[in-house]
């Protein structure tokens, strides 16, 4: 009974903490306005939304990988793909649960988005430094 | 010996243990985080004890049983020492690090004096029993002030990046630990359960190290938006 009721407590806020750290990880890339070229290539217009994610990703592993997004995006992809579940599946009884799963699943696209950004800047770059050579 | 999957997380968990520790010294955030970067060090120390103990006497050995749950209880306190580090920072501007420090050690005491009384009427392997019983209940508790510690960090609108990033792994970790023992009670016989705690481990120096090298002392972040649910 104990270990049942500290099972349900740690899930919960696990949850919770989970939540909240990948949006600590979101919340960056939030205001970050997306370059043309990257809005043209995603189709992505003034906001992204939660459909545009498995897209942006496609094009992401088109990219040079960098090394120091990697952990980020695996958290993101886990946090995105939970929401997806969650949206196919309680937050047909709920719609404020709807409204809320889809809210978050556009700020992983946009998330995203910006990594995509910074892969082809990081493309760019190498470009250019192995031009000089 | 482990399996291999058991010595191969092992491995991962304290190379990660180490990258923190050179991560901190390399951004010259050492003594800033000192308790966290002690607990790593004492993690990797325990580490190197406990397979030096498992070559000498096997896994199935009482010597092994004895260091393992012993260092086990000790990392646990460690951690929690960690912790309430984090509370001071996050407290000490208002001036309450002294009654934090106090109010941890009574906390530490009283949960030590509730494992004993669980434990004491088993006479055969008292003192492991004891270790095993106080480091359950100091994640236990130590989830719960992270939780406290949370809270306080959206009131007080705290916005330091590595602080509040700190906090959610300790979080994470500390749920994901209190449900995989809690888990273990329920479902021991699964073999699944057994290497998640070794899957944690490697979890949390991986996170914070990313937020130490991700991040700088004055990075700031807007703590509101980070609330699982929007009132």
């Amino acid at each position: 009974m104990m270990a049942a009721f500290i099972l349900a407590f740690s899930l919960a806020t696990l949850g919770m903490f989970f939540v909240s750290y990948c949006r600590s990880l979101v919340a960056a890339c939030t205001q970050h306005t997306l370059s043309a070229e990257v809005r043209d290539v995603t189709g992505i217009r003034a906001v992204a939304a939660g459909r545009d994610y498995t897209r942006v990703v496609q094009l992401l592993q088109l990219c040079p990988d960098r090394v120091e997004d990697r952990t980020k995006l695996r958290a993101i992809s886990l946090y995105h793909f939970l929401l997806t579940f969650l949206q196919n599946t309680a937050a047909k009884l709920a719609p404020s649960l709807l409204s809320w799963t889809e809210q978050e699943r556009a700020h992983c696209a946009q998330f995203a988005a910006v990594m995509l950004d910074r892969r082809i800047a990081f493309s760019r770059e190498m470009l250019a430094q192995q031009a000089e050579l | 010996m482990p399996g291999s999957v058991a010595l191969f997380l092992w491995c991962v968990g304290t190379l990660l243990e180490v990258c923190f520790v050179v991560c901190s010294l390399a951004r010259k955030a050492f003594f800033r985080y000192f308790f966290l970067n002690l607990y790593f060090i004492l993690s990797v120390l325990t580490s190197a004890a406990r397979f030096l103990t498992l070559n000498a006497y096997g896994s199935s050995s009482d010597q092994y049983a004895h260091v393992y749950y012993y260092t086990d209880a000790l990392l646990t306190v460690a951690l929690f020492i960690a912790l309430i580090s984090l509370y001071s920072l996050v407290f000490g501007e208002l001036g309450f690090s002294k009654q934090i420090r106090f109010a941890a050690v009574l906390l530490l005491l009283g949960t030590a004096a509730f494992s004993y009384g669980v434990v004491w009427q088993s006479e055969e392997r008292l003192a492991t029993s004891f270790a095993y019983e106080l480091s359950q209940n100091l994640y236990f508790v130590g989830l719960v002030l992270t939780y406290i510690l949370w809270g306080a960090v959206l009131k007080l609108r705290e916005a330091r990046t590595r602080l509040v990033q700190f906090i959610l792994s300790l979080g994470l970790y500390f749920s994901a630990y209190a449900a995989s023992y809690a888990l273990v009670n329920l479902a021991d016989k699964f073999s699944a359960v057994q290497y998640l705690s070794q899957l944690l481990a490697c979890l949390l120096p991986l996170s914070w190290s990313v937020t130490m090298l991700r991040h700088t002392e004055d990075s700031r972040i807007a703590t509101a938006p980070l609330v699982a649910v929007q009132r």
